[in-house]
């Protein structure tokens, strides 16, 4: 008999991993200040995975209810992939509600130093984050080699990242043709020059700069891996959002009157996305 | 050298198949062999535009599973003789449509006819792929409306990037933006979005604009693809969009303002 082609591939691939890092065992304190994190963040998860980090917990004996937490947080769009870390009580209780177990810990790039985990609650440039010092989670994204990740506050902003590593440079990807909705284009370890339209539901993604000789009406996101020096130019600002290294700005309300359809750049100066027209 | 053109939008109820029906029809008009393919295979609505429902026995289903042979399957027009109607399966689902049977299909088609229209069903599925995955030139139906538009860009993006065409590394599919359901008044009452704007977002070039008509429901009950009606605009705009398909210069874009109504009308109280 003829040999059966392969059914599949065993393959380990390095993906971003969004993780709450929980500080709390009150589940009433948890869900509070996750519902109040997220609930004007509409669809910013949908059907993610997100990891939950238990180390910091992991000296209490009390172990989560991890069954309504889960469907608490697929109510916000997470989807409850796994736990880092815990108890072996904690891991236990994970387990049987369905949850997977990533490695112990982290690995925390050695680049950088020791940090808590917690550092949106400490970020003391946001008012709302500083009233409560004690914040019962923090949330991070983890992305590939664990070298560098973008944590996320309130402010709608992913905070800068702990360790930034430069790519190796290649050629300016440019693209002159229009981005349609539905597309993504990713320049990677380059810089994105796009000639044609960027239209509403198109993504560019670079992890250098971004120039849009067109109006941008999509998303833009610069410096992908984490450089915070990396800027987008857009002739005509319409964009839904423009993030520069994690950093991230959605126009819920509209783009402000003096920016829009005007040509801007847009950088980071100490992880405030600044919007700046070109011409005064 | 024949040509195969989709004419597809993404979006439902926007036109696509009263433009096939018409289009078609107006390039058999000019003298073109022409045959127009139904590619909603489960929602067949093609015969009844143009009117030949009752003559359907077999469709491009049957053809794909090499049951009958392509010259069975096609369905003479009523109305031109150089228009032939290939329909789709009622009782199957897209599924059956496979993308080398198409092309078989097309191959043969290529052989007798100098168009191939091929009236996509809505969506981005396999349906709506396999339609636009031959196409030389697409003509994308949008409505003065913000949805529509988003749904004609996310096909163009499609085309652009997933034709066959494309992954060949050929001379990118021709991409004409054809605007129905227009109506000027609700335009400048701002409750539709104009011309301008809909180019401004999909940037292709403009091969017409069909007025909104209700003359368009009744020619569909009736059987008869709109550009055949009488002192119609649609019928008018219909045939404008075929004259600048086959290159001809100097088409003024009608139906696009307001008409001024003149003293009589006035008089007589002309909507």
């Amino acid at each position: 008999m003829a040999r059966a082609e392969p059914a599949f591939k065993l393959k380990i691939a390095n993906l971003s991993l969004f993780v709450i890092y929980v500080n709390t065992t009150d589940m009433v304190q948890l869900k509070n200040q996750l519902d109040m994190r997220f609930s004007n963040m509409q669809d910013f998860f949908s059907n993610t995975p997100v990891a939950l980090d238990l180390s910091a917990i992991a000296n209490s004996n009390i172990s989560l209810d991890f069954a309504g937490l889960m469907s608490f947080m697929l109510n916000h769009g997470m989807h409850a992939a796994g736990v880092v870390g815990g108890s072996s009580e904690q891991r236990k209780a994970a387990v049987q509600s369905g949850l997977g177990l990533f490695p112990d810990t982290i690995e925390r790039p050695t680049l950088k130093p020791a940090q808590t985990p917690s550092i949106a609650s400490n970020n003391t440039s946001n008012a709302e984050d500083s009233n409560q010092p004690e914040s019962g989670l923090a949330i991070e994204a983890v992305v590939g080699e664990p070298n560098h990740s973008n944590t996320l506050n309130s402010n709608f902003q992913l905070q800068k990242p702990a360790a930034q590593v430069l790519p190796t440079f290649h050629p300016t990807m440019i693209i002159n043709k229009p981005v349609r909705t539905g597309q993504r284009i990713y320049a990677e370890g380059a810089n994105l020059v796009v000639l044609g339209v960027v239209n509403a539901g198109a993504e560019l993604i670079a992890d250098g700069d971004i120039h849009i000789y067109a109006p941008l009406r999509g998303r833009a996101i610069a410096g992908a891996q984490g450089n915070e020096n990396a800027r987008i130019f857009i002739h005509s600002l319409e964009a839904e959002l423009i993030s520069i290294a994690g950093c991230f700005k959605v126009f819920e309300n509209g783009i402000p009157e003096n920016l829009r359809g005007k040509p801007v750049q847009v950088y980071l100066d100490c992880s405030d996305l600044i919007i700046q027209p070109l011409l005064s | 050298m024949s040509k195969v053109i989709v004419v597809t939008s993404g979006k439902g109820g926007v036109g696509k198949t009263t433009t096939s029906a018409s289009f078609s029809s107006g390039l058999a008009l000019r003298g073109n062999k022409t045959v127009v393919i139904d590619f909603d295979v489960g929602l067949r609505n093609l015969d009844l535009i143009m009117g030949c429902e009752r003559r359907v026995v077999y469709d491009i289903i049957n053809v794909i599973n090499g049951e009958v042979s392509l010259k069975q399957a096609l369905i003479k027009d009523k109305n031109c003789d150089n228009l032939y109607i290939l329909p789709a399966s009622q009782t199957r689902d897209k599924e059956a449509l496979n993308l080398e049977g198409v092309e078989r299909i097309l191959n043969e088609l290529r052989e007798t006819f100098d168009y191939i229209v091929c009236d996509s069903p809505a969506g981005i599925e396999s349906g709506a792929f396999t339609a636009m995955y031959f196409a030389d030139e697409a003509l994308v139906v949008t409505n003065p409306e913000v949805s529509s538009v988003r749904d004609s860009d996310r096909i163009l993006g499609i085309l652009a990037a997933k034709s066959k065409r494309a992954v060949d590394g050929l001379d990118p599919v021709k991409e004409h933006l054809l605007v129905t359901r227009y109506d000027p008044k609700r335009v400048e009452a701002g409750e539709m979005l104009s011309v301008t704007d809909i180019q401004e977002i999909l940037r292709i070039p403009l091969i017409g604009v069909i007025p909104e008509s209700e003359s368009v429901l009744q020619a569909s009950n009736a059987g008869t693809p709109a550009i055949h009606l009488d002192k119609s605009d649609v019928a008018e705009a219909y045939r404008d969009v075929v004259g600048r398909f086959m290159g001809e210069e100097g088409l003024p874009m009608r139906f696009v303002t307001v008409e001024k109504k003149g003293f009589f009308k006035r008089l007589l109280g002309g909507r």
